[in-house]
């Protein structure tokens, strides 16, 4: 039945080509934590990963109850937590999620930095990948705020004054982090709208463009 | 092709792209020679292995989400003057950056865009900088050092920050708690405290002005403790010697801030 139904898709979409190019190709034996223990410090990028759909799927559901406005942020994330069945565990899972991702990308960063895998001709992975560490420092930046808290609020001023004491670029980067003046209204507004759509966009762009070249060419060799 | 008018129902074929035919012999390893060894397939078997990991990974992700609830503060007070700002962990070397006299003030532009952004770009631009063909740590030590070092340096930053932020926290003034009474307050140790310069900045009624409220006080520290601060002060805040009685008057001290205690 299953099978059928297979066929039949596969006869019109000719679909059987595009996973056979994701699922057929060799794994070699160094990065396979089975066979040697320590390479399991070759899945931290797969960890990485990982948690970056902890954080997509649990986002999704926080985002069911989470209001980006001033007045109902707080009061909203304090429902979510304590009033939602598995609200605390959603939450936390985002919440933990945000440290353990940069975590995992930071060790996944330093693997490949040791094992001089950015070199010929993987060279152009590495920017993106740094491309990729930087949307994720980003999305920690901008999440941070969004709970509207004391802790969130000065934290993010605190990051603007900062930016904004940057020469010539400062004040402007101020100005569109803040959407205005001071951090309030707008910024929580535009914090969200970074956080939950232009940065996971721009995330998941590069995290394409990361596997594809991977696959391309391949994984580098053992040491 | 797209109306299939004819009726026969004949194989789509896609010409003038990479993909991998249909009727290609399925899983058949390729020759990897570049990798000698026990390799094998990235689905199922490769996956398979993955997929264990990340579950012994997400039983331990799960154990902390757990065990720590996520905090959430009091709602953002932006007239509060008294809280101490402090960014997410992994900003913390940043910021205390910002604290040395050598890249604040004037010579702000040196933490905020020239030491980052030469950490930055030297990170993003590896691959040239270290153009040899060599890939063991060991035999290409500049980069491999410079990295080291900058890893010291990071973590040391931000312990310094995460450090004196307590530090600060312990000399801030502190929260009111809900009950706010003052326990023996008619004994011998709160006249000697208000005689001693402490009244000035923990006050009146142990609510805190200039230093920490004291409510409470007989639940987070010792005796030994409260005797050391007296002593040699606390934090950035508290100097030592403030304290100008005898040595049977601090006894008593000791002892009535030790009663302060709040359920």
């Amino acid at each position: 039945m299953l099978r059928a139904i297979y066929d039949w898709v596969d006869e019109r979409l000719d679909i059987t080509p595009i996973w056979r190019d994701v699922a057929d190709h060799e794994v070699p034996e160094h990065v396979n934590p089975a066979h040697h223990f320590s390479a399991f410090i070759y899945c931290f990028g797969g960890l990485t990963f990982f948690v970056v759909v902890i954080q997509i799927l649990s986002g999704m559901f926080l985002a069911m109850y989470y209001v980006p406005d001033i007045v109902n942020a707080h009061a909203s994330v304090n429902y979510l937590q304590n009033e939602i069945a598995m609200g605390a565990i959603v939450r936390g899972m985002h919440h933990w999620g945000a440290s353990v991702a940069i975590v995992m990308l930071f060790l996944h960063t330093l693997r490949v930095f040791f094992t001089g895998s950015y070199k010929h001709p993987r060279e152009f992975n590495w920017v993106v990948g740094m491309l990729i560490f930087a949307v994720m420092l980003g999305l920690g930046f901008t999440g941070y705020l969004l709970p509207w808290d004391n802790k969130a609020y000065f934290a993010t001023k605190v990051g603007v004054e900062i930016a904004a004491s940057v020469p010539v670029i400062g004040p402007y980067i101020a100005i569109f982090l803040q959407g205005g003046d001071i951090v309030g209204a707008q910024t929580l507004a535009r914090f969200f709208a970074l956080h939950v759509f232009f940065l996971p966009a721009a995330l998941l762009a590069l995290l394409g463009v990361h596997f594809i070249l991977i696959r391309r060419q391949g994984i580098s060799g053992p040491l | 092709m797209a109306h299939n008018q004819d009726g026969n129902h004949t194989q789509v074929h896609y010409v003038g792209d990479s993909r991998v035919r249909a009727d290609r012999p399925k899983m058949y390893p390729k020759d990897y020679s570049e990798f000698p060894g026990r390799t094998e397939a990235f689905f199922p078997d490769f996956l398979l292995k993955e997929w264990m990991v990340a579950a012994v990974f997400l039983v331990g992700f799960m154990t902390l989400v757990m065990a720590h609830e996520p905090e959430l503060g009091e709602l953002a007070d932006p007239t509060n003057t008294g809280f101490l700002p402090v960014p997410d962990w992994y900003f913390l070397f940043l910021y205390q950056l910002l604290k040395y006299k050598w890249a604040a003030g004037k010579f702000v532009v040196i933490g905020t865009v020239i030491l980052p952004g030469i950490a930055f770009m030297a990170l993003m631009l590896a691959p040239w900088l270290d153009g040899t063909k060599e890939r063991r740590p060991i035999k290409r030590p500049v980069p491999v050092g410079i990295m080291l070092v900058t890893l010291v340096a990071i973590c040391a930053l931000t312990w310094a920050a995460e450090y004196e932020h307590e530090l600060q926290l312990e000399s801030a003034i502190g929260k009111t708690p809900q009950n706010t009474k003052v326990i023996a307050q008619d004994e011998q140790g709160y006249q000697i405290y208000a005689k001693n310069a402490c009244i000035k900045c923990h006050g009146d009624n142990l609510e805190g002005k200039n230093g920490p409220t004291l409510i409470g006080t007989g639940n987070r520290h010792t005796a030994e403790e409260i005797t050391k601060y007296i002593d040699e002060g606390k934090g950035t805040a508290m100097p030592a010697g403030m304290f100008q009685g005898s040595e049977e008057e601090k006894r008593i001290l000791v002892e009535w801030l030790m009663k302060q205690k709040q359920q």
